[in-house]
């Protein structure tokens, strides 16, 4: 795929909280169809660096360029006075989309929560909170999504489904950075591991090691 | 645009006490100057008065400002998601002063009258209401945007808010003062009318870059 500029390329990147820096500094392209695992320990700066990236974090050294993102953070960014045909008329509204309800419906039939179409969020379970936030990542027009720990509060067919939403997306061509700590069922993945902050005196620091293969056709 | 007012009114319809409890905290403030001094509200005070509990029934409804969509991460959505933010900010401060300052503008009135003031300052306090009460939702808002990461922001809030009110209630209380006295209240509705085109043109920034701010304390 010579030519074709990355989607997201982190240069020697250290996100910083209180003037220290959280990990070693990590260098990675992603490009179109790769399915990136964001791995550490808690408190490793995972959420740390997909905020960043997202934009909403300001505080880091080193550089990053990508192109707008879908983010999915811990918190799942449905108003809960709302359902969630509603939530989506929002957002897509937000992404100067237009509202296809049809689309909309499906997307929720895809992640099992098609009953819960026209309940307020805030009825509804943490899983299936989690579930309608992923039925929106499908309505979602961007191409890199960021998402932060999806697994949380999904069984294990609401996994499946999220396995099968990722492997999707990146044949369609979008890009996916997953924080997570459980691996997910995806074969063709590679992996980004974040190691602890070393001074320049501990020897080389690098991240961003590439394991498993890239699947670019 | 229309989805983002579209949700403010959904939100709007179905949380009624952010639209009810300002404006019952004003009648019931008042209600209690009323009976707490009956032989002084008749006095030049009551537009003071007035104006005062306004700047306070707007501080306790500005705390409320963004804390919904910042626990929820509608926020965090907005920002990554949208592709003008200010425009989200905007509509934000629009509908927070429809809920507060504009419908405290339609029970000032006769609020002011409850506390003495004669009838014929009605319109006088309507107008400085309405010219007034969008300055103190835009200032509100820059406030309530640094201090939403806060659990507790409510007292830091009114430290940072209350001094930049001050402009409006001075104005808004001689406009009302002006009224009663039969002179001309035009100083008045200009001086109103500047202060919030100034905090028009800087708030919504100033707010962004508040909740920037705030989004990044976690």
């Amino acid at each position: 795929m010579l030519g074709v500029p990355p989607m997201l390329t982190l240069d020697e990147i250290v996100c910083e909280r209180d003037g220290r820096g959280l990990f070693a500094p990590v260098s990675i392209s992603v490009h179109a169809g790769d399915y990136v695992e964001l791995m550490g320990p808690n408190g490793a700066g995972k959420s740390t660096l997909l905020r960043t990236l997202a934009g909403l974090h300001s505080r880091y050294s080193g550089a990053f360029d990508g192109v707008d993102c879908l983010f999915q953070g811990h918190r799942l960014g449905l108003d809960g006075l709302l359902t969630p045909l509603e939530n989506f008329a929002w957002f897509v509204g937000l992404e100067d989309q237009d509202e296809d309800r049809e689309r909309c419906l499906d997307a929720l039939q895809r992640t099992g929560v098609l009953d819960k179409a026209y309940q307020p969020c805030n009825e509804m379970s943490a899983g299936q909170q989690r579930r309608v936030a992923m039925a929106r990542w499908l309505l979602s027009s961007r191409s890199l999504w960021l998402l932060d720990e999806p697994l949380t509060a999904l069984d294990a067919s609401a996994q499946q489904v999220l396995a099968e939403i990722i492997v999707e997306h990146c044949q369609a061509g979008g890009a996916v950075v997953c924080a997570t700590h459980s691996e997910l069922p995806i074969a063709q993945k590679r992996s980004l591991k974040l190691e602890a902050f070393q001074s320049k005196a501990d020897g080389p620091a690098l991240g961003g090691d590439q394991s498993g293969e890239s699947f670019q056709e | 645009m229309s989805g983002l007012l579209r949700r403010e009114w959904q939100v709007a319809l179905r949380a009624k006490g952010a639209v009810i409890n300002p404006v019952a905290f004003l009648l019931l403030s008042t209600t209690l100057f009323v009976i707490a001094a009956p032989d002084t509200v008749s006095s030049d005070a009551a537009a003071g008065i007035l104006w005062t509990l306004v700047l306070l029934t707007q501080l306790l409804a500005l705390d409320a400002m963004y804390r919904r969509d910042f626990d929820s991460g509608v926020l965090e959505q907005t920002l990554v998601g949208s592709q003008v933010p200010f425009v989200a900010v905007l509509t934000r401060i629009f509908m927070q002063w429809l809920s507060t300052g504009f419908i405290m503008t339609l029970a000032g009135p006769a609020l002011g009258i409850l506390l003495g003031l004669p009838v014929e300052t009605a319109p006088a306090i309507a107008l400085a209401m309405l010219l007034g009460t969008p300055a103190l939702s835009l200032l509100g808002s820059i406030g309530a945007s640094v201090t939403v990461g806060f659990s507790r922001g409510g007292v830091i809030l009114a430290l940072l808010v209350l001094p930049l009110f001050l402009p409006t209630l001075i104005f808004g209380a001689a406009l009302v003062a002006a009224a009663e006295a039969g002179s001309s209240v035009m100083p008045q509705v200009y001086a109103l009318s500047l202060i919030s085109l100034i905090a028009l043109a800087l708030a919504p920034f100033a707010t962004l870059a508040g909740l920037k701010i705030s989004l990044e304390m976690q």
